[in-house]
């Protein structure tokens, strides 16, 4: 029949390799504990992140106790909070984004979805893990030793960090960094294997163009992170030295409480330069994930192709390249040299442009499309609304002159909270429950999905969308407690007060998540093989969930991009992307019909 | 479903900018002459707000418009390059709309004019002091190494400059209304953000080099600095006080400040004092003794 997909076609290149031989689990321990498979390894990078995001989660409700009610908790203090605020926001970026996106997401859908049996590397996938969960180790261990863990804020800044004055001084900030560098390291084994088996091991038929926009997301922000990653690593050995040997890379001549220091010759900026050139990069290594799942979500639950493929795919890789040119836009007010302002502000504005078109993409998406109100889509749009207002927030923050009165206020607080972690979370959410089916074999409940979204979306934006007129009134962040001062008026508390009530709900909706995703591994309703009538790869293995290996004995050919829904003339509104258009039903409803 | 979506998308698109109008957390009043900042926040709010709205407007129509009847098909429209260019030429004007306002306002920013009056506020674990350059209007040369409890600034002793320099620890600075002022920032331990609200401004102290802004006071009265840059346990209590003044009001201010020459006679008198008191105590022995 006449296929009017633009990217199907019936040639199949020849394979250029053999059909690799995978590794065969001897026993118990090697298939579920020291497990060479992505799939494993993606559960045990995925439920290690949500177990030590949990703890942060618990941070923040005692951070907001204490902002929200600054008189009534004796059991924190200062020190705890500054400690506090640290650990939550370090432990969200690193240990839970991150590791669940690349580790989670990547290594379940990177081989799934490019049609390969596993990663590329197994065994080098497999101590990926175990390194991030020894990193894990070592974070949490930080917590229990005397004095505790460091109190520097995620951004660690020498000398603070290392200087008496911040808690956590002693063994905590030591921790801190070794928990880093092991991360970074266990991240770069894994980082390699998703990059070399996107390049290497997509299955004949898949080439980069026909690649659904998630693999686009995470394989950029995998490059992104193997590049990045080396200068927090280096960061972090050099304050490492700094802290311990007493060399002075980022520490000048200062004094601690009027005592003079050995110190000398060294620049606390140059940390900051280091930390941002990761740091940066990082935010998009979390939300180019995102991007691309949700780019899926939309697409499959709309039941429409992704508008725009092609301008999706360039959008990602150029504002991948563009991160790394806008690192000192976290350092307008830093004392670096004023005139970095002009270029910083110029580059950061630019993105604006390419992630704009992404976003005008997804809407469109959604125009003319056939909605199903799935959870999944639910959330996808809830990203779109909590996305689009933090990321015109960043525009405010990435215009140089506009961000010296907000800059370190908690407009900041509210910017990046808005748009690299409520958004970035309700894609996780959403992701979660469009593959629970394919990972478990059963449906997550819908009934307390519905629950979770509802509370999680609405008590989200009334969390932040206020924040950001606390930042205006020029209330700093990491504030302890504001005290007296005649700059902010008794209604500044109140709003901090409905803050932390808020947050104190949304995270309890978190608890009945959790609840959902252990409860319906067991309980939940049986699903059947791609209940969402998807066309991607992973749904079209032979049985489901996959099992070792993928796709049972014959490797899937792929003829088509993974967007056929809706297609004219096709009999079904989706058409998998390992069918040929020779084999398309062809539907006899002239409504449907080609023109 | 749709129209319950729909009309939560519509209550955050609306809400959102009610919010803003009738939310009395805003902008403390201003006191410097910094109103071009607030006026470059502004046009980005308002090219930022409606392409806000716009957006979720758009998708709240799209959900109740099509959603998901079992005998309706989607349109199959992959690209619409016409649709994309244009969509990508409104962004830009848009972005240069933001961008042009807020670099010329930086411009400003890191200029500093001509004959403006140089204070130096210092930063230490959790306390501001400041240092103003005195009759001969420079300040003197410091080195962290210079600190000492007699030479709290690290004033190098053999610079002239320094003698005249005016010292105030422990207590508010006060700076002369519609003077233009360059304020050099300097920490002697870790970082800190000298903040003040009502001006706007703001810059990170660094130990190991001196950063600076400029502003001019534009209203009298005292306005509170806080520090904006996470400097350890005391970071929240870490404020202080500026006031500004009429003119003749900051003179008579300035004449009772001390100075470092001050300061070294003073440390040379309880020298003096403390050698005079062995003295005594010596003489004393002896008469203890008899």
């Amino acid at each position: 029949m006449a296929d009017a997909s633009p990217t199907a076609d019936d040639y199949v290149p020849p394979a250029e390799v053999e059909d690799v031989e995978l590794y065969h689990p001897k026993s118990w321990i090697t298939k579920w504990v020291f497990s060479q498979d992505a799939k494993i390894i993606a559960i045990q990078y995925s439920s290690t992140a949500l177990a030590i995001g949990l703890v942060a989660l618990v941070l923040s409700w005692l951070m907001r106790l204490q902002l929200g009610f600054p008189e009534a908790f004796d059991f924190i203090d200062a020190e705890q909070y500054y400690q506090i605020i640290t650990l939550h926001g370090m432990i969200m970026v690193i240990y839970l984004l991150t590791a669940l996106f690349l580790g989670g997401f990547g290594n379940y859908l990177i081989p799934l979805m490019v049609g390969a049996r596993d990663m590329v590397f197994p065994y080098v996938n497999m101590l990926s893990f175990w390194i991030y969960l020894l990193a894990v180790v070592v974070l949490v261990v930080s917590f229990f030793v005397p004095g505790g863990p460091t109190g520097a804020g995620w951004t660690l800044y020498p000398p603070q960090a290392i200087l008496s004055g911040t808690p956590g001084s002693g063994s905590g900030i030591i921790l801190m960094l070794a928990s880093l560098i092991l991360f970074i390291i266990g991240f770069t084994m894994g980082g390699l294997n998703y990059v070399v088996t996107v390049l290497q091991a997509r299955t004949r038929g898949m080439t980069l163009m026909r690649m659904p926009l998630t693999i686009w997301g995470i394989f950029v922000a995998t490059i992104l992170a193997l590049l990045a990653f080396p200068a927090l690593f280096v960061g972090a050995v050099m304050m490492m030295f700094d802290r311990i040997l007493g060399t002075s890379f980022f520490m000048p001549a200062i004094l601690e409480f009027g005592e003079q220091l050995q110190y000398g010759g060294g620049s606390p900026i140059l940390f900051q330069h280091l930390f941002w050139f990761f740091g940066h990069p990082e935010v998009y290594i979390v939300a180019l994930p995102a991007f691309g799942i949700v780019s899926d979500l939309l697409s499959i639950h709309a039941r429409k192709n992704i508008f725009g493929y092609r301008m999706m795919v360039w959008a990602i890789v150029i504002i991948g390249g563009l991160s790394f040119v806008v690192w000192a836009h976290h350092m307008y007010v830093s004392g670096m040299n004023p005139y970095f302002g002009f270029f910083f502000a110029t580059t950061t504005l630019i993105i604006a442009v390419p992630t704009a078109i992404k976003v005008y993409n997804w809407v469109l998406t959604l125009w003319q499309g056939n909605i199903q109100l799935t959870l999944p889509m639910l959330f996808a749009i809830a990203f779109i609304v909590t996305f689009v207002n933090g990321g015109i927030t960043g525009l405010f923050l990435g215009n140089v002159i506009v961000d010296v009165p907000l800059s370190d206020t908690m407009f900041v607080v509210a910017h990046f909270h808005m748009v690299m972690g409520v958004a970035p979370i309700l894609v996780i959410f959403g992701a979660i429950y469009h593959w629970y089916p394919l990972i478990t074999g059963r449906m997550l409940n819908s009934a307390m999905g519905h629950f979770h979204f509802w509370i999680t979306f609405i008590g989200s934006y009334a969390i932040y969308f206020p924040m950001h007129y606390l930042g205006f009134m020029g209330v700093p962040r990491r504030y302890f407690e504001l005290g007296e001062t005649e700059i902010y008026s008794q209604s500044a508390a109140d709003l901090n007060a409905f803050i932390t009530i808020a947050a104190l709900v949304v995270g309890f909706a978190q608890l009945v998540f959790l609840f959902n995703m252990i409860w319906s591994v067991w309980y939940g309703r049986k699903s059947e093989p791609n209940p969402w009538r998807a066309t991607s790869l992973e749904w079209q293995t032979p049985v489901m969930p996959p099992e070792h290996g993928n796709f049972g004995d014959e490797l899937p050919v792929v003829y088509r991009w993974a967007y056929d829904f809706s297609v004219p003339g096709a009999a079904d509104d989706f058409i998998p992307q390992n069918v040929p258009p020779s084999a398309v039903a062809v539907s006899d409803d002239p409504e449907t019909a080609p023109a | 479903m749709n129209k319950w979506l729909a009309f939560v998308l519509f209550v955050v698109a609306v809400g959102s900018v009610v919010f803003h109008f009738v939310s009395p957390w805003w902008f403390t009043p201003l006191a410097s002459n910094w109103g071009h900042i607030d006026t470059t926040i502004v046009i980005t709010f308002w090219i930022t707000g409606v392409a806000f709205v716009a957006v979720i407007l758009f998708m709240a129509y799209c959900v109740l418009k099509f959603r998901h009847k079992a005998d309706r098909r989607a349109a199959y429209e992959p690209e619409n390059k016409k649709l994309e260019i244009w969509l990508t030429v409104v962004t830009t004007v848009g972005v240069i709309g933001m961008l042009a306002p807020g670099l010329i306002v930086w411009n400003q920013y890191v200029h500093v004019p001509d004959g403006a009056d140089e204070i130096e506020v210092m930063g230490q674990q959790w306390t501001w002091s400041y240092r103003l350059p005195g009759a001969d209007g420079v300040l003197g040369k410091t080195d962290v190494r210079n600190i000492t409890s007699d030479n709290p600034f690290g004033i190098a002793m053999n610079d002239p400059n320094g003698v005249d320099d005016v010292l105030i620890e422990g207590d508010d600075l006060h700076l002369p209304i519609d003077r233009p002022v360059k304020v050099l920032l300097r920490s002697i331990d870790v970082l800190h953000d000298f903040y003040v609200p009502h001006f706007r401004a703001k810059m990170d102290l660094v130990p190991g080099l001196v950063s600076y802004f400029w502003m001019t006071p534009t209203r009298t009265g005292s306005f509170e600095i806080l520090c904006a840059e996470l400097c350890g346990t005391g970071h929240h209590i870490m404020r202080g006080t500026v006031v500004v003044d009429a003119a003749d009001d900051y003179d008579a201010w300035l004449q009772e400040q001390e100075t470092f020459a001050d300061y070294l006679a003073a440390a040379e008198a309880a020298k003096t004092s403390t050698a005079r008191l062995a003295l005594d105590n010596e003489e004393a022995e002896p008469k203890a003794a008899q």
